[in-house]
Formats: C-alpha cells, structure tokens, sequence
C-alpha cells in the first residue's frame, strides 16, 4: 500500500501529459492569449490536436518552429521572428511562452530572449498596444500537464501582478476543470453578490459561439486588468489538496503581496463543496443563497435515493491527483467502495490528501498510488476486482477488458461528445456524477439479467 | 489576397489565373504562424505506427509517446501491439547523466512482456540533443534478443514530417533483404503508403487478388515484420500516397531492381487508373490480367454509379476546399468531388513539392486558391471568401470549419470509414452529403447573418476544365 517506487522502467500508455501542454491550457484563459511554445513544430501540432478533440474548438499555439540549426546556435532568432509575427498577425494581449525540453535542453534563456525583444522591437510592441509577455519554464522531463498548468498560472502572476489599492474581487483558482464547471462558478459567485476574477477563465475560450467572422482570439477569458490588479485582492481560493503553495500562484500572491490564500479541496461532492461555499459564506459575510441550499438538499435526497445502488461498487478512479481527490471523497460519501486511487502525477501528497477526505467515512483506505501508467494501473486493479472505471478517456481500453461500467471525466474525453460540457464542481456537479454513476450501475444489472426488468 | 495571409507566405499562395504560376513551397514553417505541419518523429511515427507486431518504443520525455497512443484509426487482422503506448519517459535526471541505460532497460523490460517480431526505437528532440547512442544500444539488445531492433533517427527538430518519412523508410529498409523469397509469385506486389484506415487496405488487397495478383507485404497497414523482412522478393512496389514510402521504393529499385508505380485509391477514376497500371505492368507474364481487371472495375461501377447518382443530384454546384497532408492525396480529391459535380474552390497540403503543386496547378480550375503549409488565420479567411460549402482536412482543420458554420469530412488518420477504393468514393460522397445537405447550416450566424463579410462572387464562373467522369 501507499505509493510503490514505479515497478517499471518503461511507460506503457501514459497516465498523463507533458508539461507545456497544461501551460497551454493555463494561458488560453486569459483574454486576448495567444499560447506559444518555444520549442519545434510538432509540439504544439501535437498539443493542438490533443486538445482540440476534446474540446471540439479551434486552438491555436503558436511555435518557434526550431531546425536543426537553431538547436546547434540557440533558438533566440527564431523566438523573436515568431512573436513579431503572432504579435502582427493576432494583435494579441499576452503571448504566453512555455519552453520545451528541447529549448530547455540546448540551453536557450528565454527570459532574456524576451527582454532582448522588448528592447529591439519597442516600436512593434508599441504599435500593438504593448501586449505582454509572459514566459514559463516547462520542459516535459520534469512534471506532468498539472505542473505545467500551475507554473503558468505563477509565471503570470509573478510577471504581470502588482500591488494596488485594495479593491473587492476576490481571485479563484480552480485549477484545470471544465468550462462549464467554470460558468457554474461564476453562478455561484454572482449569487452571493460576489465579484471574484477565477483564473484561468476557459468558459468561454474553449467552449464558444458559433461564429460568422473567425476569431483569431477566441473571446472570453480574465482580462489582464484584472491580473494586474489580482495583487491587491482581498483573498485568493485555490482548489487542490495535492498543491504545494511554494508552486501556485495563490502561494505567490500570498508571500509576495499578503493576500490571504484559502486552500481548499477541489470541490467535487457535498463535504468538499460545502467547505466551498461555507469559506464564500464567511467571505461576503452573508448567507448560502438559498438556491444553492436548494440544490444542495436535493444532492442529500438524491444520496438517499441512491444509496443501495452505489453501496460497495468497487470503484478505481485515476487521473490528475486534484480530481482523483474529489472524486475520492465524493464516492465515499455515497458509498461507493473506492479501491483504488491513481494518477501519472507524482506530488507526493496524494495519498494523505485521499486520507483527508475519507479517513471517516472509509473503513478500508482505498490504495493509493502516484507516478504510475495505466499498464501498472490495470496491474493493481485487476487484483481489486472493480466494478466500475472512473477517469478520463484513457482508461477505455481497460473497461472494455474487464467488461464493467465506465464513467467519464476530467480530461481527456476524445471517445464522447461534450466533454467541455461535464460539470464536476459543487452540488450541482456532484448531482450529475451522481446520476451518472448510479445509472450505470443500474444499466450494467439491466443488461446482465436475463429477465430485462423494466424497473429499477 | 486576404489581410490575414502573413507576408512572408505571400509565394506560398496563389490564385489561379492571377499571374504565372510559381508556388514556394519545402520552405521550414514560419515561427509564429501556426503551421498545421508536425515534426519529423511525427512523420516517423505515423508511417512505422501500423506494424502490428513491431514494438514501437519512443525514446523521449512522455509527450511524444502520449500524443500517439492509438493515434491512427490503423487496424489488424492479428497482433495489435501497434495500439498501445511505449516510452522511456524521461526525467531531469536521464537528460543529466543520459538515458541509455534506461532506454536498454526499456527495450528488455518490454521485448520480454511482449515478444515482438522486431522494435523500433524512436529517437526525439532531446535525444538528438543529449547524444544517446541509440544505434549501440539497438545493436546490443538485437544480439542478446535476437530479434531485430532499429533505430529510428526522428528528432523531431531535423526537418519536417518528411524527413519523418524518410526515417521510417530508412528503418523499414533494414528490415528488408533478410526474408525467404522462394515461395513467391512472379505476379507479385507490396502495397506501399496505405495504412489500412477502417479497413482500406483489406478492399484494395482484394481487387489486387481477385486480378491475380499477390500481395507479398503491406507498407505499412495491418504490417507485419516478417512480411517487410521478404518485401524485396515482390516484382513489383505499388505507391501510394505524396511521399510517405516513396523513399522504401526508390532505395528497394536501387537495391533490389524492384520497379516501383504510383498510385492513389481515393476516388473513381484514381482507383480503376490504378489497377489497370497495375495490370498493364504484368501483361506480357499474364495477357488475360487486363481483362480481369477491366471486369473488376466494370463491376464495382455497375454497383456504385446508381447510389452515387443519388448525392450527385444533391451535391452538384457546391464548393469544396481541400487541405491535406500530402499533395497526392489532393489530386484524388479534386477528382472526386469532380465526380460529384462538386467545384474545388481552395486546396493545399502540409508537404507538398515544387511538382505536386505543378500538377495541382494543371488540374484546378482558374479561380482556385492553390496554398503551401497555410495556418488557421489563412484558412478560416479563405472558407470565408470563397463560400465553401464543405472543407476536407484533418482533427486540427476541423473546428475552423465548423465555427464558421461550414460543413467537414474527415479524410484524415483518424477517421473510421472507408474512404479509399470504389466502395469508398460512396462512403465519401455520403459523408459531404450528410455534412453539406444537414439543416444544421440553416441556423448558424454565416446563413442568418445579413451581412457575410467577403460576399463577392468571383467575376467569372471558373471554366470547367474536365467533365465530371469516370473511368
């Protein structure tokens, strides 16, 4: 139990992405972003591709393009020809730059490239309204997506945050969730006559409009306004119990400029949630509005109406550790007998972080492991006997090997339709899991009994 | 041309009837633009990936691995080790002190998991930086294994998908030469350049068989090791495609003699053109093959030209734009939507050479914007102005069509219908039919909005150059 030293020198099929991938997700959240990777041309196509079938949206990250001969004579040139034309041709806000291992490898100091530009092409920047310039260090040997989404989310707030007076937008960081868990936040917020900037905002950015003009900036995302001024925030909440502040940019807010950093669970079932909307509670010093008490009393019915089905399935979950821990503590809290936990990640605090949220609940811990493919996945599992899958797309093959149900989310989702539209957060979310877990269940029986009952 | 075509791209693009036809093109992609282009493990992977029984090891950090799980929609008659995911999975450490040990851990770990026929070993940017020796760590596990393992040099930075190509070629060529070829046919082919996508190699193995005709090794769909380690007894390489394995045929006829002959599946008139090349190269060892062959097609057409007359009334008029991988893909496609009545209003390809473009230039009609490795601004400008009604390309072309509210077929790696041989100019036309004829359109911005930017209709309709036909 508890994590095992990878049993394997080789990976077989990835329980995780590479680390500039997530800087890309990170920056298309900020308005008027053009993500762009300091590296050779196949990483972002990659990345672009990767993306874009599961969010069935344009994604465009532009590329240094490097050959052979910028990686023997360094990749400046080729950096600085790339951001003059993403800066002409997208008349962009930000350019968010993540290196890659091989612009990281052959050396390439990129922030220094980035004041080079400034001062050799004042005139250019000046002409587009000075758009900024954010740089990342994310070579894919060191981290998966998450670190890599987190990094970017610091690197942009180090560079472009500054102190100010105080004013009433509260920062959330919710890290990497759906769009549509992201408007189901800033429901909430509005609800309780909040104003709060959440970071990144991919709400609209990676699940738009159908457009009649082709925008070469998908709209939606933060401002940098408000960036800029998220360093004189009141306080800032950041979702992840397997996040080192020492690496968030809530934990830079809070060295670099005091603002009070809430860490709290990813909010994904009733507890996790409730501990949410109790800290917005004491935030705006008013009341859970009584639409979400509403929707929360009905999640508690719903649990009672469910009980007996999800009692004892035996449940692996898997994928990025934040999600892993919510979904942890939601399916404990309905029963549901989770017997294994297990990300690409590698934290170091997942275990105790699942500990944290099911300790009462769980008379057996679930056994939990990070750093691990889905080769050893399957390896663990299969001693388990589950019931059921819940995880991403990847782990497809594996329901199908064992013939049991499988419940989607996070990310990827390349073998479903509406994958940008999988609400995980808060009541609401947790009602559709919910829903979704317990209608497998019941859909497996169904299909298993040879007397096709027609009530269940 | 449209504002959003960057200026150093301005060669890279041309309208016919403008000006003399003269189209830059095997440029490196322009740094910022978005190139739609991959890299040359890409270019690698994509043409190795099909060879089932192989054991396809990506020496690299876990992106390049991770991005081409189950990437190609691929399929086998057997083994399926192609689908699964294997890499070394770098880490700070590995890039500090070098990563060949792991990497021959690696190779035994897995070649004793899975017993594979032969392994590849992908070389990627970092590999080609940090300077493993991935030829000496091959060379060692072949020996205490004993079963071929080749080093595939894919740095993703040298070069383009091409140069991806061509290092595949290489390592397949490898394998070629070591294989018995006694029992062989002198009536004998390889299949090069088709990668069995939902089964498109089965149909075209087939209309080769029933012309009497063996097929010694698929290159590379549904592939198998050992097929590859005879492909040099065959009389004779069958090429598909814009390049991808052109290279294996031009170093097997420098090697081996083997004549090779180009071909492409995708369409009516490519398809029966193809077989009776095919045919007429082995008249003189069978005088009745033309026949058969004749026979063949006579009959496929017989069966298909009614279904297909049903979306042709539909289809006729509308405008396609095409952007493709390879250029040879795009001669097809230009035919085939010929065959529907359909006019191409835009085409271009990621790869294609100074004489792809020449050709494509000879079989469009004036008015039709010809492009080199264009980017999502150039392409959504273009779908605007010129009024398509339906775009062909791949995953990353796709939600640019769609967000202008205009019509897609999938004609890349990853779709599941057949799209190749004459049951697949159907599929082809059933699929533009049931994006370009859905009610879906009537509701999006482009048809409801009064003002569609760009809305001038060329001065003169585009004269038709050939008669939709067949073969």
């Amino acid at each position: 139990m508890g994590k095992p030293a990878k049993s394997y020198v080789s990976t077989t099929n990835a329980c995780k992405l590479c680390k500039p991938l997530g800087a890309c997700l990170a920056f298309k959240g900020i308005e008027g972003a053009v993500p762009y990777l300091h590296g050779s041309q196949g990483c972002a196509t990659y990345m672009r591709r990767y993306i874009i079938s599961h969010f069935r949206e344009p994604m465009d990250i532009a590329s240094s393009s490097l050959g052979e001969k910028h990686a023997i004579y360094g990749g400046g040139p080729n950096l600085k020809l790339g951001l003059k034309n993403v800066i002409t041709k997208y008349d962009c806000r930000l350019v968010g730059i993540a290196t890659t291992c091989l612009t990281e490898t052959i050396g390439d100091d990129t922030p220094m490239y980035l004041n080079e530009f400034r001062r050799e092409f004042k005139d250019l920047l000046d002409s587009h309204d000075s758009p900024e310039l954010v740089s990342v260090s994310t070579p894919s040997y060191s981290g998966t997506h998450m670190e890599g989404f987190h990094e970017a989310l610091r690197a942009v707030v180090d560079q472009i945050s500054r102190s100010g007076p105080r004013h009433s937008r509260i920062t959330i960081m919710p890290g990497f969730v759906s769009p549509a868990d992201t408007r189901y936040l800033k429901e909430i917020i509005g609800d309780f006559g909040m104003s709060a900037t959440i970071f990144p905002d991919i709400s609209t950015s990676l699940d738009g409009v159908a457009a009649v003009v082709y925008e070469k900036l998908a709209s939606g995302g933060v401002p940098l306004s408000e960036i800029r001024e998220m360093g004189a925030s009141p306080a800032s909440l950041e979702f992840g119990r397997t996040l080192d502040k020492a690496h968030t940019a809530a934990g830079l807010l809070e060295n670099d400029y005091h603002i009070p950093c809430y860490s709290l669970g990813t909010p994904v079932g009733l507890r996790e949630t409730d501990r949410f909307f109790e800290t917005l509670s004491s935030l705006s010093h008013s009341p859970i509005p009584e639409k979400h008490e509403m929707e929360r009393g009905r999640l508690i019915d719903a649990y009672v109406d469910a009980h007996k089905y999800s009692f004892g399935v035996r449940a692996v979950v898997y994928g990025e550790e934040d999600l892993v821990v919510g979904l942890t503590s939601f399916l404990a809290e309905i029963g549901v007998k989770v017997v294994l936990c297990a990300s690409g990640g590698e934290s170091g605090r997942l275990k105790e972080a699942v500990g944290s949220v099911t300790t009462d609940l769980l008379s057996e811990p679930p056994i939990v492991v990070e750093g691990v493919d889905f080769h050893e996945i399957a390896e663990i599992a299969e001693r388990l006997h589950p019931d059921i899958l819940i995880g991403n797309s990847k782990g497809y093959h594996l329901a199908r090997r064992w013939g049991v149900p499988f419940v989607r989310v996070g990310f990827p989702i390349h073998d479903r339709f509406g994958g940008q539209r999988i609400l995980h957060l808060g009541y609401r979310g947790a009602q559709s899991l919910l829903d979704g877990i317990v209608n497998a269940v019941i859909e497996t029986r169904q299909e298993a009994s040879d007397i096709g009952y027609t009530y269940y | 041309m449209s504002a959003t075509v960057f200026d150093e791209r301005r060669n890279q693009i041309h309208r016919k009837g403008d000006t003399p036809f003269d189209l830059a093109c095997d440029k490196d992609s322009l740094a910022g633009a978005v190139s739609q282009r991959a890299c040359v493990f890409c270019g690698s992977r994509v043409v190795l990936y099909p060879i089932a029984d192989a054991l396809h090891l990506v020496h690299g950090p876990i992106g390049c691995a991770a991005y081409t799980w189950d990437i190609r929609g691929a399929l086998s008659s057997g083994p399926e080790l192609h689908r699964l995911s294997f890499s070394t999975d770098l880490r700070e450490r590995d890039i500090i002190f070098g990563g060949e040990d792991k990497l021959y851990r690696a190779l035994i770990e897995l070649i004793d998991r899975h017993a594979p026929q032969a392994a590849f070993v992908y070389s990627t940017c970092i590999v080609g930086i940090i300077g493993d020796d991935l030829e000496g760590v091959s060379r060692r596990v072949e020996k205490e294994k004993g079963i071929p393992v080749i080093p595939v040099q894919s740095e993703g930075f040298k070069g383009n998908k091409r140069a991806g190509y061509h290092a595949a070629c290489r390592a397949m060529f490898r394998l070629t030469g070591s294989g018995g070829t006694s029992a062989i046919s002198a009536k004998s082919i390889n299949i090069l350049g088709d990668f069995n996508l939902a089964g498109e190699l089965w149909i075209i193995r087939r209309y080769y068989e029933r012309m009497g005709i063996e097929v010694v090794a698929n290159v590379t769909g549904d592939g198998r090791v050992a097929d590859l380690q005879r492909a040099h007894g065959a009389a004779l390489n069958v090429v598909q495609c814009s390049g991808s394995t052109m290279d294996l045929a031009k170093m097997m006829q420098a090697e081996y003699g083997t004549p090779f002959l180009r071909v492409s599946y995708f369409g009516v008139e490519d398809m029966a053109e193809s077989l009776y090349t095919v045919a007429r190269f082995f008249e003189d060892l069978d005088p009745e093959i033309v026949s058969r062959t004749r026979e063949l097609v006579k009959e496929e057409l017989e069966s298909l030209y009614p279904e297909l007359e049903k979306y042709r009334s539909a289809l006729a008029g509308k405008k396609a734009a095409i952007y493709v991988g390879g250029a040879f893909k795009a001669f097809s496609l230009i035919k085939a939507f010929r065959l529907v009545g359909m006019d191409v209003v835009l085409v271009g390809s990621q790869t294609g050479t100074k004489e792809d473009y020449q050709e494509l230039y000879e079989i469009t009609d004036r008015g039709t914007v010809i492009v080199d490795d264009t980017n999502p601004l150039e392409l959504s400008s273009f779908l605007q102005d010129r009024h398509v009604d339906v775009f062909v390309g791949g995953v990353k072309e796709r939600p640019i069509a769609y967000k202008l509210g205009v019509g897609f077929c999938d004609h890349n790696h990853e779709r599941k219908t057949v799209l190749a041989g004459f049951q697949g100019m159907l599929n082809f036309a059933k699929e533009v039919h049931s994006s370009v004829m859905s009610p879906v359109w009537r509701f999006v911005p482009r048809h409801t909005t009064n003002s569609t930017p760009g809305s001038e209709e060329p001065a003169s309709v585009p004269e038709r150059l050939t008669a939709a036909g067949g073969a």
